[in-house]
């Protein structure tokens, strides 16, 4: 009995083993959803509305990948993973996409086993302290309490520049950058730290909020960006033609609004982009109509940033380093050809 | 010479050794030091209670849904806001579970409330009057009809057969199909087994179209039940409650709260919260880990090296090491473990790390148990030919977990009290919506209120269910009839 | 057979005997558990391959890069990840070791409280008793640091007692003496009085068992253990400097300061823990048989002696093997530092360095193995000292 038990068991197990070798995305097409790592907390990348409803740009570039493959924006499933987990998700498959305002570095490049597709957000690291301490930038912050993120690149960055500035300081360190930023509200630290657009959407929360400055210094570089398991080729491709079609889509004035009508444009970079002419969509094992289905259910980049981070959004984010290239940012995509 | 023929009356007490004066005496100020106690304890009380009354009671909000009926022109910022908590209550007893699908943990809810109420209320009955079997029939009675008037017809009906089950079938006649294997309990087990089985798998075939998930838990529904059914002949209707609870409520609560077909939208666990969560995490732990625990602690006394060694070598790993690292592996480590495309879901991951850590406990306190029971137990039950597992099933446990009912007591609440932790790997429990609501830029600064609210809500759980242990013990002593 | 018993037995088929059949049963329970074992380990061993993570100890070597609020030993952010680990470690030693201290003087006292005759008192005992343990540590802990510890004021309105101790919200900064050279004599001078003071009992102790005489050995080698470091001071030429908080910039500097973090941390375990810990004593001293009391009474012994020489060296022997584990789960709880940020081994290793270098399988083994160690450890003393209380029995 129990020997024919253990070897149902084992054998169950090996079935379940055998199933798994294959694709990403026929695995994503069989199971109907794409299931993302969201950080779940962060107003304006990520965060549920009191109905549970998912809002925010990480959180809409899932959507994107969600309409290639399926046309349909809402087959995704997230997962709040925290900052201790979120690579074990991706790396067991318990997640297809990790889009979680994660910065792109070498070490998570080389060693977590992660591909970054490309940058969603330009970042960068700053601090924010009362106003009542009279603090004019960082450089005044010598033996400062700094409430941190628990092992982030936050931590790391923090840590350089007071180093490299000769500097002291304290710091206070969470689980998430929520209670960070509680605890920093609640007067615990004099200072706290996170990427700027992090920043902004905090201090957002505070009690006091305009009691609160943003100090000019941004300390770091912080490309964040989606990432993906390396050893599937075709779905990185995917997920980062997705982010690339959300670019050029912008790039190209093509909208959710227009987007039917530019079904009959002319301009053959429109023409490729939404599957009017050649194969593209059919190159990386999806629909000819992909990119159609991208900015008719989702947008494009800019109309993503607007709606969740942009100057009309409780976070006044200037498009800064994110505009497209042509408009003074750093945003460029590759070309679809 | 005169002699005193009859008594003379006995004089009351001096007055400073009766009444009021007498006991304030005796029990606050006997002697010197005592008296300084005493005002001592006095003065502590008078520092803390009336400020903290003061800011909970007496001047606390409890009026609007919204921040401003704490602030001075509606409320008193001096005291607590309990307003607060009043708007998050739905949030902290259901989590993120939809406002339209909630009824299904109230029906869950009423279903335990009145099996096990009835439960509860018939041991304590009989333990205060030898008798009260009568009266404990209006706890099924009030669980369907509260079922039938909050919830509908077919919520109601559920309710009406789950809770009447049990006094049908320890009569009902199904149960004597199997009587005649009776006198050979391994066959009976046997045929009980199949049969259920058998039942199961047609329906899992059957069922097959009313979504994956479902059909697996309405099969072993009824698996678990006609399994039950077929033994119950001739059990006492408690004892028939009793397996019901253990093996057909789950399978119940499974399908109900998870959803996924026959008109019940799927609940993703992502989703659940709340006290909620809190209480299926305990439910859970404590139903996985006594069976556990007992099997590691007859393992750890077990005359076969291989399987002792593997038994100390677990229980001592385990209770070596902080809940929280456990709970970290199951979130970090775990899936690591498992054959790529493989996952299991986080919050069983948590589910299987508490139950895991807490049986080690379990298995501790049983050992106990069975240690206390002498020699001559185990000789006189295998000298009248029994077998080990009836052994141990019909002489030693019983006698071994009486004992040991404080020590389970106490390891079920530090369970309970434990299922905070999950907070830690963000599974959002009533901790963790407390943690999320302090984060809401509208209601900054109410932490007391929040804490306060959660310690009073752990309190009246933990310090009923210590209570209730107690009377069990004493219901249960030997030595009563 | 040789066995002449067995050997009369009717031939039986090999699966019923005992002997075969546990056997199997064993045979079969260790190949499971070792398939599910190997199991394991061949998946991670797998997906760490696939996700292409280097597997091993080679990160203890490598620059941490980050910074640790306390720290015991020197640390500085050119600081290895096994620095990292020690300084985990410490900490983590020390928030438990206080509150050991804390938890079982304050336990001893609640728990005797609450058998006082004092009515008041003891139900305030019982009070305090019901409330600590019925509530959740980690809910206590967050209390403790948020609800009361941080909303305190600022450094610059801390409340302070005659301007060198101060309290605020980041945290409670007292003076601490610097050490100059010359103090080594009052060290020197510590030991020898702690040294005499241990061989005054000794010799009292023999002189009362020989002689019957007393000698107050206590007052006169407490005495000696006080005078003697201060003559050694003031031979020295007061070689110790206090260092006082002072206001400067953001924070104090000078000083000690107890953070916050680590204060709650005490607060919240020693007032948890010493509820368990009261329930102990009072059992252990309720398990003490009344005839004992009685009869020492009657032998002329006072109230205060009975206590000392019977009632407490009997109670002992039931307090100390919960009492004992009453410590070894504190330093277990002691791992909830890491909500609210306290620098634990759990925090800064299996937080921080775990997330910097994505380690996890070494990483939670590591941690894993450190609270196993040091819990093996109390065991120990616990069988060692079971052993010999039960040699003193007879």
């Amino acid at each position: 009995m129990r020997f024919k038990t253990a070897l149902f068991v084992a054998l169950a197990l090996c079935l379940a083993a055998a199933q798994a070798i294959g694709g990403t995305l026929d695995d994503v097409k069989k199971k109907g959803f794409v299931s993302a790592g969201v950080s779940g907390k962060v107003p304006g990348f990520s965060v549920p509305d009191d109905k549970g409803f998912w809002l925010g740009l990480d959180v809409d570039f899932c959507r994107a990948v969600a309409a290639a493959v399926f046309d349909d924006p809402n087959k995704v499933k997230f997962v709040p993973v925290t900052t201790k987990e979120r690579f074990t998700a991706l790396q067991t498959g318990e997640i297809d996409i990790l889009s979680r305002n994660t910065t792109w570095t070498l070490q998570r490049d080389a060693e977590q086993g992660l591909e970054f597709v490309g940058t969603l957000f330009y970042d960068g690291q700053g601090f924010m302290v009362n106003k009542k301490l009279g603090v004019k930038s960082a450089k005044d912050l010598n033996g400062a309490s700094i409430c941190i993120q628990i092992g982030t690149t936050t931590e790391m960055n923090v840590s350089d520049y007071f180093a490299a500035n000769g500097m002291k300081y304290k710091p206070v360190v969470f689980e998430s950058a929520d209670e960070a930023a509680v605890i920093y509200d609640s007067g615990r630290c004099d200072v706290y730290t996170t990427d700027a657009s992090g920043l902004a959407a905090r201090r957002t929360t505070l009690s006091k909020p305009e009691d609160n400055v943003i100090l000019p210094e941004i300390i770091s570089k912080e490309p964040l960006g989606p990432a993906v398991r390396q050893s599937d080729g075709q779905w990185v491709d995917i997920v980062r033609w997705t982010l690339f079609v959300l670019l050029n889509a912008e790039e190209l004035g093509v909208t959710s609004k227009n987007v039917d009508q530019m079904l009959k444009s002319e301009n053959p970079d429109v023409k490729r982009l939404l599957g009017t002419e050649g194969t593209y969509g059919e190159m990386l094992g999806l629909t000819k109509d992909w990119a159609y289905r991208i900015i008719k259910h989702v947008g494009n980049y800019g109309e993503l940033f607007e709606k969740n981070v942009g100057p009309n959004t409780a976070l006044k984010l200037e498009r800064g380093l994110n505009a497209q290239w042509n408009k003074g940012g750093i945003m460029y995509a590759p070309p679809v050809r | 010479m005169y002699v005193k023929r009859e008594r003379s009356p006995s004089l009351p007490p001096p007055r400073s050794e009766a009444g009021v004066v007498g006991w304030l005496r005796a029990n606050l100020f006997s002697s010197w030091p005592n008296a300084l106690m005493t005002l001592a304890g006095l003065a502590l009380l008078l520092y803390s209670l009336p400020p903290f009354l003061k800011w909970a009671v007496i001047d606390a909000n409890w009026l609007g849904d919204s921040r401003e009926g704490c602030l001075p022109p509606l409320g008193d910022a001096a005291g607590a806001c309990w307003v607060f908590i009043k708007v998050r209550l739905g949030l902290l007893m259901y989590g993120f579970y939809p406002e339209a699908e909630r009824w299904r943990i109230d029906l869950a809810g009423i279903l335990l409330a009145a099996a096990g109420g009835q439960l509860v209320a018939g041991s304590l009955l009989r333990a205060a009057t030898g008798r009260g079997r009568r009266l404990t029939g209006l706890f099924p009675l009030a669980g369907v009809l509260l079922s039938l008037a909050l919830f509908g017809i077919l919520p109601g009906l559920v309710a009406c057969a789950y809770l009447a089950a049990p006094d049908i079938l320890a009569r009902a006649r199904p149960g004597r199909l199997l009587l005649g294997l009776a006198h050979r309990p391994q066959l009976h087990l046997a045929a009980r087994l199949g049969l259920a089985a058998g039942a199961g798998a047609a329906l899992a075939l059957g069922f097959g179209a009313a979504g994956q998930g479902l059909a697996v838990a309405l099969s072993l529904l009824a698996a678990s039940l006609i399994f039950i059914a077929l033994g119950a002949y001739g059990q006492s209707a408690a004892s028939v409650r009793f397996s019901l609870l253990l093996g057909v409520y789950p399978v119940i609560c499974y399908a109900l709260l998870l959803g996924g077909g026959l008109d019940l939208p799927l609940v993703d666990t992502d989703n659940w919260g709340g006290l909620f969560l809190t209480l299926v995490i305990a439910g859970v732990g404590i139903a996985t880990s006594l069976p556990v625990g007992i099997l590691l602690a007859l393992g750890r006394r077990s005359r076969m090296p291989v399987i002792k060694a593997l038994s100390v070598s677990f229980i001592e790993f385990i209770r070596g090491v902080p809940l929280i690292s456990v709970l970290f592996m199951a979130s970090v480590m775990l899936p690591l473990t498992l054959p790529a495309g493989m996952h299991v879901n986080k919050l069983l991951r948590a589910l299987v790390g508490v139950s895991l850590f807490y049986s080690a406990y379990m298995a501790e306190v049983v050992r106990g148990g069975l240690q206390a029971i002498p020699r001559g137990q185990y000789e006189a039950a295998e000298a009248l030919g029994l077998r080990y597992w009836r052994v141990m099933r019909l002489v030693i446990l019983p006698q071994a977990l009486r004992l040991v009912i404080p020590g389970i007591t106490n390891t079920f609440l530090g369970l309970l009290k434990d299922t905070t932790l999950v907070a830690v790997i963000n599974l959002m429990d009533i901790l963790g919506i407390l943690k999320s609501a302090l984060a809401d830029t509208r209601w900054l600064g109410f932490t007391k209120e929040a804490y306060v609210f959660a310690g009073v809500v752990f309190w009246v759980i933990c310090f009923g269910l210590s209570r209730y242990s107690m009377l069990l013990e004493k219901r249960l002593k030997p030595g009563r009839n | 057979m040789t066995d002449p018993a067995r050997a009369r037995l009717p031939q039986r088929s090999l699966l019923t005997d005992p002997v075969v059949r546990a056997v199997i049963i064993q045979i079969a329970v260790f190949a499971l558990v070792a398939g599910v074992l190997a199991f394991a380990a061949v998946n991670t061993a797998e997906n760490l391959k696939r996700a292409g993570i280097a597997s091993g100890f080679g990160f203890f070597n490598q620059v941490a890069g980050f910074d640790v609020s306390q720290s015991l030993v020197e640390y500085s952010r050119a600081s290895t990840y096994g620095r990292v680990f020690l300084v985990g470690l410490l900490n983590t030693l020390l928030v438990s070791s206080v509150s050991i201290v804390v938890a079982t003087v304050l336990g001893f006292a609640v728990g005797l409280l609450r058998l006082s005759g004092n009515w008041l008192v003891s139900r305030m005992a019982a009070v305090y008793v019901e409330i600590l343990r019925n509530v959740p540590l980690l809910l206590q802990i967050l209390f403790w640091y948020i609800a009361i510890l941080n909303p305190l004021p600022g450094p610059r309105q801390a409340m302070s007692l005659f301007d060198t101790i101060f309290l605020c919200n980041r945290g409670l900064i007292i003076p601490w003496p610097v050490f100059l050279p010359g103090s080594w004599l009052v060290l020197v001078a510590f030991l020898l009085a702690l040294a005499g003071g241990a061989g005054l009992v000794l010799w009292a102790r023999r002189r009362q068992r020989l002689t019957g005489k007393r000698f107050p050995a206590y007052v006169s080698s407490l005495g000696l253990i006080i005078l003697l470091p201060l003559v050694a001071l003031a031979a020295a030429g007061f070689p110790i400097r206090w260092d006082l908080p002072e206001l400067s910039g953001f924070n104090f500097a000078g000083g000690l300061t107890l953070q916050p973090e680590f204060t709650a941390l005490v607060l919240a375990l020693s007032l948890y823990t010493a509820a368990f810990i009261a329930e102990n004593v009072r059992a252990g001293i309720e398990a003490v048989d009344k005839g004992q009391i009685e009869a020492a009474h009657s032998l002329g012994l006072r109230p205060a002696p009975t206590m000392r020489l019977v009632v407490v060296p009997q109670a002992l022997r039931v307090i100390i093997p919960p009492l004992t584990s009453q410590h070894l789960t504190l330093v277990k709880n002691s791992s909830l530092a890491v909500v609210i940020g306290y620098p634990d081994l759990v925090s800064v290793f299996a937080g921080t360095t775990l997330n910097q270098t994505g380690q996890a399988v070494e990483i939670i083994a590591i941690t894993m193995l450190v609270y196993l160690t040091i819990s093996l450890a109390i065991s120990l003393f616990m069988n060692w000292y079971n052993a010999r209380v039960a040699i003193l029995e007879r």
